[in-house]
């Protein structure tokens, strides 16, 4: 397999990062949430390498706590829109007629509405916690997986091997989970390597907004909070998490982007 | 033409009916009661109080009897009254939008001026250095946060150089002002809003324009053009880009979502009386007549976006009616 340039910058991005986030506690010098007032708003040093925030707390140490909150955000709620798309999308693309109709309105309707409104009404409903923003953005970001699962199912179940797995018996559970989903997974991937990188978009937006993960748990959203208020005097605060979340964001759609040139079926040899 | 429109006004029905049902059906089936939250907060209110409360929402009754009584007043475009001011949420939502719809136009029509030619120049100029760097800033506009660009527009126009307005769309002083200096002020309270409203959009749409383009330039009237001797300049703005530019069309039907949800992160940095930093009050606040009557006008203002692409492509491209009729 062929990688270009951007996508190994991608791989690269995704690995450092998520390394980070595992190894936080033996990265990070400092405990996250120790608070020491003689040290507030200290700018970048050897000592604290992104300085520290306005209750002098190592703001490099916060980082890599937030990357392990946020990644796992991303995940999470991947992995949610993920397993309601596959279902919805193969009972769809199986059964047809009066399922397919209905699923497909349903995702026409679901499509109509501002995610961040929805995502937003749940959570004044429920109040917001790591746990609601995880399945929230879960619940509202699977119908690409759905779309996708439906117009592969549909492209393949017509085909001889379908007809020959029909034929030995097999019940349609079956046929659907070692036959037809399998065949699907790729586009599947690549929908959810960049389903990760927008969950973890609109979780820092939650978080900023201070409707997402709830402070004193740092993410790099929550971070940002801060950061309006410390606009002008400490420029790191502003500075790092905003790029954090730039650079991860960048690499998983680097990565998916490569995996959809792997897995197109018309890619020039 | 006529009959095209009333068509897909009528495939709208069953959506419209799904948008009431998914509006009333996020705040009603989550657990307990939306009063609950309304009464803890005063920590005195009685059992009774409470009762009280939820008779005079109708929370008592079925599900369904509410959900009907919703849509009963739905229908005369009755969205009931603000937990927090008693104001009717219509009013409310109605003083708002045009703040937002202003906003969203401008920073439409700013992310066209933008990312059409650049997508243009990217296409016919493939592989080009150009070509190159514009991928690069496609894919850093994708994973820029827009709450964080807002931060550092505000923090380097507003704060350090000290240009720009960072908060409200108008100057304490607005009312001593003449007209000319009235729209002067407007104007520059909405140039940080509109360009972070807009930045997003220009990733996606310049992309967008490329690929179209760089289809168009493979077809085989493009080719004819050429050999019959054309200027390079007029296969590419008379022939491929009027075809290029179709699909474009139906880009604005799809991005009315996302710029309407992202209204409510920058509106509510740049302080702007708009719809989304409402439903951000609203949400903080929660006053869900207010939630959800934006959250069903968010999805109505979807629905025409999308019909409004839909109609206009309609327009431009002649194939989709004739192969309505078919």
């Amino acid at each position: 397999m062929k990688i270009n340039k951007l996508t190994a910058f991608g791989i690269i991005i995704v690995c450092v990062m998520g390394f980070l986030a595992i190894f936080a506690p033996q990265v990070s010098r400092y405990d996250p949430s120790a608070i020491n007032l003689e040290k507030a708003l200290l700018p970048p040093s050897h000592e604290h390498p992104m300085g520290t925030d306005s209750l002098g707390r190592d703001l490099f140490a916060r980082m890599a706590y937030g990357g392990r909150i946020s990644l796992l955000v991303g995940f999470v709620a991947v992995g949610i829109a993920v397993i309601i798309g596959l279902i919805l999308g193969s009972l769809a693309g199986y059964y047809g007629g009066l399922t397919d109709n209905a699923i497909c309105r349903f995702i026409d309707i679901m499509l109509c509405f501002p995610t961040f409104f929805l995502i937003l009404s749940v959570i004044a409903r429920i109040g917001p916690s790591i746990f609601t923003i995880m399945v929230v953005i879960g619940l509202t970001s699977w119908m690409g997986v759905a779309r996708l699962i439906r117009a592969e199912i549909l492209s393949l179940k017509e085909r001889e091997f379908i007809e020959a797995a029909r034929a030995t018996g097999a019940s349609d559970l079956r046929i659907i989970t070692r036959h037809l989903i399998p065949n699907a997974l790729g586009p599947v991937l690549v929908s959810a390597t960049l389903g990760v990188a927008g969950a973890i978009l609109l979780e820092s937006g939650l978080s900023f907004l201070g409707l997402g993960v709830q402070p004193p748990t740092p993410s790099w959203g929550n971070i940002l909070t801060e950061a309006k208020s410390t606009l002008g005097i400490a420029w790191w605060i502003t500075v790092f998490p905003g790029f954090a979340i730039l650079i991860t964001v960048l690499g998983y759609n680097l990565l998916g982007e490569g995996l959809r040139e792997h897995f197109n079926p018309h890619r020039k040899a | 033409m006529v009959t095209y429109i009333v068509k897909r006004l009528l495939g709208l029905l069953p959506v419209l009916f799904g948008i009431t049902i998914v509006t009333f059906f996020v705040i009603h089936l989550s657990p307990g009661k939306p009063t609950r939250l309304q009464a803890e907060m005063s920590p005195k209110i009685t059992l009774e109080a409470m009762e009280k409360l939820d008779r005079l929402y109708g929370l008592d009754k079925p599900v369904y009897v509410q959900y009907w009584q919703w849509v009963k007043k739905l229908v005369v475009l009755d969205f009931g009254k603000s937990f927090t001011d008693e104001r009717p949420v219509l009013v409310k939502i109605g003083e708002r939008i045009p703040i937002t719809i202003t906003i969203e136009l401008l920073s439409l029509f700013l992310i066209f001026l933008i990312a059409v030619p650049i997508g243009i120049m990217s296409a016919v100029k493939e592989n080009s250095l150009f070509d190159r760097a514009s991928t690069v800033f496609v894919f850093i506009g994708f994973a820029t946060p827009t709450f964080w660009l807002a931060l550092l527009a505000m923090s380097l126009f507003g704060v350090q150089l000290g240009w720009l307005p960072i908060s409200g769309i108008k100057s304490l002083d607005f009312e001593e002002l003449n007209f000319l200096q009235k729209i002067a002020d407007v104007s520059r309270h909405l140039i940080l809003p509109v360009f972070v409203s807009a930045f997003g959009g220009l990733a996606g749409i310049s992309r967008y324009m490329r690929t179209s383009m760089l289809e168009v330039m493979h077809k085989d009237f493009i080719r004819t053009a050429r050999a019959k001797g054309l200027s390079e300049k007029d296969v590419i703005y008379k022939h491929a880009l009027k075809n290029a530019l179709l699909p474009i069309v139906t880009i604005i039907g799809l991005s009315v979502p996302g710029l309407i949800g992202g209204s409510v992160i920058f509106e509510s940095i740049y302080a702007i009386p708009g719809m989304g930093k409402l439903f951000f009050d609203s949400v903080m606040a929660r006053d869900y007549p207010v939630i959800m009557g934006i959250l069903f006008v968010g999805a109505i203002l979807t629905l025409l976006g999308n019909l409004l692409a839909d109609v206009m492509y309609a327009c431009v491209d002649p194939r989709i009616r004739v192969g309505e009729k078919r």
